[in-house]
């Protein structure tokens, strides 16, 4: 009886002893695999199979009219301007917030590393309620901003501030550490050779950079045209004016039209496929490089 | 081109880097600030380079001062100890660098670059690797591509970190000629920074000690082995035996001829081939016994243990080998030491 047979032919003496000894035995192995498949395919295929299948449920032009229509439009649209006021927004600060952390000694820089992770770590529903706290009608600034009537809580003013808030770590995050990993002498280098600031950092940084820059903001990107919590609070939820995406799901939802839940839950899992495709890609061309 | 540095003082937090630094490198030389790991020479190099500000002091170039000019605008030439090549660039547009970024109206046409660089790169006897990448290169190859992209801007001042300190054994010795007769050729004024004596005594014109942010000494390097004003730099310039004459039977002393002529130091550095050894006939008048001795090439190192009284470190003296042949010593033979010379220290 061989409960521990090895798929490898069997080497002599204490070389098949030690083969044994790193290897688990094969049922170990196989039920390891089939829990981490299983858990794949439960809570992540079958949920996403699902989306697709929904959305499809009453045929193809059910689905196209369903995307068609003009609260999704205008959904998509207010996603896509969200999205490009905050990416590149996000992007400045985060390559800006990565040169101070890891060029320059300041007093309090730790705390600043720390404050970067903030968004992370709060629920984004309060990361919501600090902007209407702050801009709402009973707000600290409501009053004034109501005398300029100028409009942020409720309207794509809040959102975009909403999505930058959240969004903000993810730039950074990616590029503090390989900054502060790639050290500072190319930089020196260049400077000592009469580069000027500004051609150092976009002839010799930026190539250094770019993919974990780009790894960022396609990260920053998903999550800003997924984020639900935050923009829920601030939103409003006005059909056809302060309704995301994610938000267009849930009042589809709601009004128990599935097929335009589904619809518009599609654009966002096609877009979660999209971004991970690219990550992958992305994260090839950094180890290949 | 000259380099006077006056009074430079660099703390970082309450580490006192470098006081009160004052050198003066004339044209053309090529000098080495050598002192030991945490000395300051580094700091100082890149206080030239203008990559570090002073806290207090200034830095002259040609008469020209440079204090609180930037990096960009000094003109330096700067090697950096790992090189600091450009790795996404190819070894020709590494050196080509310094010239693309000049400002449009004083930037050369893109034929003169390309002329430049080959001609910098077969200086450096590369010029066929002019499209490799950093990576694909060795660490000499590189340190050379880093010197030539140093050189491609037309430094007035050549500084260089630690120049051989990545390399191996071998191709260290090959490239300390070479930039010995590159400098000999280009009659650059130029810096390097070393804790290697060995390496500073062979390269340099002029040497500078430095210990803990302090110039022990400047001088040539035959200066500074024949006459070290301190016990530092006479321990930390060559080997030396040190003898504490608090430590020694007067009498023992007295036979091996240390004799405190003219100072009032009470240690005497003595170097290998300054002790002279006689084959001794009896117990006697015998001052040491040979413990050990070792293969230097050329020389013989004996390794002696005194026979006093004091229990004390083993000496060194050095020989040729034919006279260490003649002698026909054996370890654990007695031999008579004659001292010749003694540099005294307090």
């Amino acid at each position: 009886m061989n409960t521990h047979s090895i798929s490898h032919p069997p080497a002599k003496g204490h070389g098949a002893k030690q083969q044994q000894a790193l290897q688990d035995p094969n049922w170990v192995r196989w039920s390891l695999i089939a829990i981490a498949l299983g858990f794949i395919t439960l809570f992540i295929c079958l949920p996403l199979g699902l989306v697709i299948y929904q959305a499809l449920s009453k045929g193809i032009e059910a689905y196209w009219t369903a995307l068609t229509q003009a609260d999704t439009l205008a959904a998509i649209r207010l996603t896509l301007l969200v999205a490009i006021v905050t990416v590149p927004l996000n992007t400045l600060f985060g390559i800006t917030a990565a040169w101070a952390i890891t060029r320059f000694e300041f007093k309090g820089k730790s705390f600043l590393t720390t404050l970067i992770d903030l968004p992370f770590s709060v629920s984004p529903v309060i990361s919501g309620f600090i902007f209407v706290l702050l801009f709402g009608a009973e707000g600290w600034f409501g009053k004034l901003l109501a005398t300029y009537d100028i409009k942020i809580i409720f309207s794509a003013p809040g959102i975009i501030l909403a999505t930058l808030f959240v969004t903000f770590p993810f730039v950074a995050r990616q590029l503090i550490p390989l900054m502060q990993e790639m050290g500072h002498q190319e930089e020196e280098a260049a400077l000592s050779l009469g580069a000027s600031g500004w051609k150092t950092f976009y002839s010799v940084t930026l190539p250094n950079i770019k993919w974990a820059l780009l790894y960022g903001v396609l990260l920053c990107n998903a999550r800003a045209m997924g984020e639900f919590g935050a923009v829920s609070v601030v939103s409003g939820h006005i059909r056809g004016l302060t309704n995301t995406l994610p938000l267009n799901v849930e009042v589809n939802y709601n009004d128990y039209d599935v097929v335009g839940a589904f619809a518009s839950a599609s654009i966002l899992a096609g877009l979660a496929i999209v971004t991970l495709v690219l990550k992958t890609l992305l994260e090839w061309k950094q180890t290949s490089r | 081109m000259s380099i006077i540095l006056s009074d430079i003082s660099k703390n970082f937090g309450s580490f006192a880097a470098l006081h009160n630094i004052n050198l003066e490198v004339p044209e053309g030389e090529l000098v080495a600030l050598l002192g030991p790991s945490g000395c300051g020479k580094t700091t100082l190099l890149r206080i030239i380079a203008g990559l570090e500000h002073t806290d207090q002091g200034s830095v002259i170039i040609n008469g020209e001062n440079k204090t609180s000019q930037n990096v960009s605008q000094r003109g330096i030439g700067f090697v950096f100890q790992h090189y600091a090549l450009f790795r996404h660039m190819t070894v020709f547009e590494n050196v080509a660098f310094g010239l693309r970024v000049k400002p449009r109206h004083t930037r050369p046409s893109n034929e003169i670059i390309k002329k430049k660089v080959h001609a910098l790169l077969d200086l450096v006897q590369l010029d066929w690797l002019h499209d490799r990448y950093p990576d694909q290169l060795s660490g000499g190859q590189r340190q050379r591509i880093a010197l030539a992209r140093a050189l491609a801007v037309e430094p007035s001042v050549l500084l260089l970190d630690e120049p051989f300190g990545a390399l191996d054994a071998s191709v260290r010795k090959d490239l300390r000629l070479w930039l010995r007769n590159l400098h000999h050729d280009l009659n650059v004024t130029s810096i390097f920074v070393t804790h290697d004596q060995e390496e500073a005594m062979e390269v340099a014109s002029q040497v500078v000690v430095l210990n803990h942010g302090h110039i022990e000494q400047q001088g040539s390097p035959s200066e500074i082995y024949d006459n070290p004003t301190n016990a530092f730099v006479s321990r930390f310039i060559g080997q030396t035996n040190v003898f504490d004459l608090d430590e020694h039977d007067n009498e023992w002393l007295r036979n091996v001829g240390i004799i405190n002529a003219n100072s009032t130091g009470r240690i005497a550095h003595v170097r290998p081939h300054d002790i002279l050894i006689e084959k001794s006939e009896s117990h006697q008048d015998a001052t040491a016994t040979l413990k050990d001795w070792q293969h230097l090439g050329a020389l013989i190192r004996l390794e002696l243990v005194k026979n006093d009284h004091h229990a004390s470190k083993s000496l060194f003296a050095e020989m040729p080998k034919e006279q260490f042949k003649a002698l026909a010593l054996k370890i654990g033979d007695v031999v008579k030491l004659k001292i010749r010379h003694a540099h005294w220290f307090h």
